[in-house]
């Protein structure tokens, strides 16, 4: 077993990081990403990591030196938030398209207007489609050990797609959690140094990043989608041989109390561990209250999704974004898709609780179950809130 | 005389071609000359960085290239951050014996708004950072891949389709955006100015670049027949107008130091270079008269910087 330390999740981020033996970092400081950047400059500048580290201009070039470096066979490394990742949106889709396996972190926040620091998914939101593996974690110890699952699952010759660890900035970035380090004997046999199937070099002259017709363009759309989702049972080896190594094993979907509940909590990041309070209280009272997270969001569990909520009736839906002028919350859109032709599938009711950071603690959702439950026997089946607005 | 020699000086270079023949140039593409003359003067030993533009497209249709060496094409604004990725990447690697050490020239290429509009934040970043590459601006004065736009690399008075000549409008009406000044602002140890037309020089120029250690940056007017409204047989000679007029003068930055490479006691008439081309067609004597004026001034002020040292 690791040695377990109460440390600050940016500080475990940026020291897992160090672990992967990183070779160049690239980055631009914003809340509530700054302190893993911080940290990583701290680590190269005392030597610990053999790594190029660039402060850059934006967030735009953070990504795009780190296009640059992975192209050539370097492990690179990027993190930003909110108005950083919508700056540097445009490279995401670039990144999947050249198959490109950087690794980067997102410190969820709202995106502007009104500008605000805290923290939601309206980021995350935004690249939803970008192509990247992208997982949302619960806590600081998830965080930690996705740096080195990432790395190997993105790095992978069946896999080659960039990933993104979603976590909750401040309600993560910010706390000190107890993390499980591992040692770094064992990292080094969880994750080999990164073999390139392609690289830049003169020896080996290769075209990347060719421009495509439409006589052509479909094609290798159908080659990048058929190949995100075939990853599927890569990421779960991965997953799989991770929990082997630590006994920490990870699914796409996690269930708490699940099992023959009638009314099922969705959340996805750190609202799961608050939501389990909840449960824990309401389950105390006799209610039959479950909770589903989802950890793996692209590409989406699907079937996994699907068996979890097998049985329930109610799925109460917790969001952290809004689709202005769609279908209200992305995850319960996602959720209605999932269960679309499904017989006698649940009543879906989607909340949207907690965005720019707005405290929600276990008895709001506690009160999101009833009021749920109240309206869904009233007969609105697909109801949506944005909870706890004053209007 | 000089002409002539240049002419025949040119066989001169490597027979080998890193840009192969078969892109899809326009006739009379000047910079797609000048592409492949950097090519030649870096050989193979380079990874090519290439921003979106006329260059990357000319070159790069799926499944077929025409680059013999590395290249790599991300996005329009970012070559300069991408190629300073490459190299830093390299560097990494290299240090930590992951691969063999050697010299590999990080080569950065971007059209005029590539470089001085979208670009320009992501290049004076990695100028600042200090990065060993290089990079090359191929200004033909518009954005002429999408079709004739205004950039502000875009003389005073041409005519593109966004700064149209029109009733009470002529033209382009602000002046071309200094950004061989603007890269040697950044104190980095090599700027250059070069041109086709002048291949020896431009291929010294290019051969200086890689020799020296840290950022070079090489702006390179690249004559557009399409863009410029001008004959294609007449690229190579307007790209000499442009140097002999002052228009375009040849001249190096070394650490900080103005050098020129071309001097002309007595600049030929601004109007031999204006009147080849139907992005000037337009133009009054007045308006001419104006520009030259500006030329000469702008050529006297860098005659007098290059005399001074500095």
């Amino acid at each position: 077993m690791g040695k377990r330390v109460g440390m600050e999740v940016s500080i475990a981020a940026a020291e897992a990081v160090k672990q992967c033996n990183v070779d160049v970092v690239s980055a631009y400081p914003i809340t509530p990403q700054t302190h893993i950047v911080e940290h990583l400059s701290e680590i190269v500048a005392n030597g610990e990591l053999d790594a190029e580290f660039f402060c850059v201009e934006s967030e735009h070039s953070a990504l795009s030196v780190c296009v640059g470096s992975e192209a050539v066979g370097a492990r690179s490394f990027t993190c930003t938030s909110a108005q950083g990742l919508a700056l540097l949106s445009e490279i995401t889709y670039i990144v999947s398209g050249l198959r490109l396996p950087i690794v980067m972190i997102v410190a969820n926040r709202t995106l502007s207007a009104p500008l605000s620091i805290w923290n939601d998914h309206s980021d995350a939101m935004m690249i939803r489609d970008c192509g990247w593996i992208q997982y949302f974690v619960e806590n600081g110890q998830e965080v930690y050990d996705h740096v080195f699952i990432s790395y190997r699952t993105a790095e992978d010759r069946e896999v080659l797609f960039p990933a993104i660890i979603n976590m909750d900035g401040f309600t993560l970035s910010h706390v000190i959690e107890p993390i499980e380090l591992i040692e770094q004997e064992k990292i080094d046999q969880f994750l080999s140094p990164y073999q390139p199937l392609y690289s830049l070099h003169p020896d080996h002259p290769v075209t990347m990043g060719a421009f495509a017709l439409p006589s052509i363009f479909a094609e290798t759309k159908k080659a990048q989608e058929v190949a995100l989702c075939s990853s599927m049972p890569k990421i779960l080896e991965v997953w799989k041989a991770f929990g082997d190594l630590t006994g920490r094993y990870y699914r796409p979907i996690e269930t708490y109390q699940a099992e023959g509940a009638d009314t099922l909590l969705i959340t996805m990041g750190s609202f799961g561990e608050t939501a389990s309070v909840a449960v824990d209280q309401m389950r105390a009272e006799g209610r039959s209250v479950g909770l589903v997270k989802i950890r793996l969001w692209r590409p989406f569990p699907f079937d996994d999704f699907k068996n979890a909520v097998k049985g329930a009736k109610h799925l109460v839906v917790i969001d952290r974004a809004v689709s202005v002028g769609g279908p209200k919350g992305p995850v319960a859109s996602e959720v209605k898709s999932a269960l679309y032709g499904m017989e006698g599938h649940p009543a879906i009711y989607d909340f949207v609780a907690g965005i720019s950071g707005r405290d929600v603690a276990p008895i709001d959702f506690i009160k999101m179950v009833d009021k749920a439950k109240i309206e869904i026997e009233e007969g609105n089946q697909e109801g949506y809130e944005l909870y706890g607005v004053r209007e | 005389m000089t002409e002539n020699l240049n002419v025949f000086a040119v066989r001169t270079l490597t027979q080998k071609e890193y840009f192969a023949p078969g892109h899809r140039a326009c006739q009379g593409c000047a910079e797609v000359l000048a592409v492949r003359l950097v090519a030649k003067a870096l050989g193979r030993n380079v990874i090519v960085s290439n921003a979106t533009g006329c260059m990357e497209i000319v070159s790069s249709p799926l499944p077929f290239t025409s680059w013999r060496v590395p290249w790599f094409h991300v996005a329009f604004e970012n070559t300069a951050a991408v190629a300073s990725g490459v190299e830093a990447g390299l560097k990494a690697l290299m240090r930590k014996r992951r691969i063999p050490r050697k010299k590999i020239i990080s080569l950065a290429m971007a059209g005029d708004g590539g470089t001085a509009d979208i670009g320009l934040q992501a290049l004076s970043g990695a100028l600042e950072r200090g990065h060993d590459m290089i990079y090359i601006c191929t200004d033909n004065e518009a954005y002429m891949n999408t079709g004739i736009q205004r950039s502000s690399s875009t003389p005073f008075g041409a005519s593109t389709t966004t700064s149209p000549v029109g009733k009470v409008k002529m033209g382009q009406i602000t002046w071309k955006k200094n950004m061989p000044a603007i890269a040697a602002a950044h104190n980095i140890p090599y700027v250059a100015t070069a041109c086709p037309s002048y291949p020896i020089d431009l291929v010294q120029k290019v051969k200086k670049a890689a020799a020296i250690e840290g950022p070079a940056y090489i702006h390179i007017l690249s004559v557009c027949p399409t863009g410029w409204r001008s004959a294609p047989e007449l690229s190579i000679k307007l790209g000499r107008l442009a140097v002999e007029t002052g228009v375009f003068p040849l001249y190096e930055v070394e650490n900080g130091k103005y050098h020129l490479s071309m001097d002309f006691p007595k600049l030929k008439p601004i109007r031999e270079y204006i009147k080849l081309q139907g992005r000037f067609r337009h133009l009054t004597d007045d308006l001419i008269e104006e520009i030259e004026k500006r030329v000469q001034k702008e050529y006297e002020a860098l005659k007098e910087r290059a005399k001074q040292g500095v």
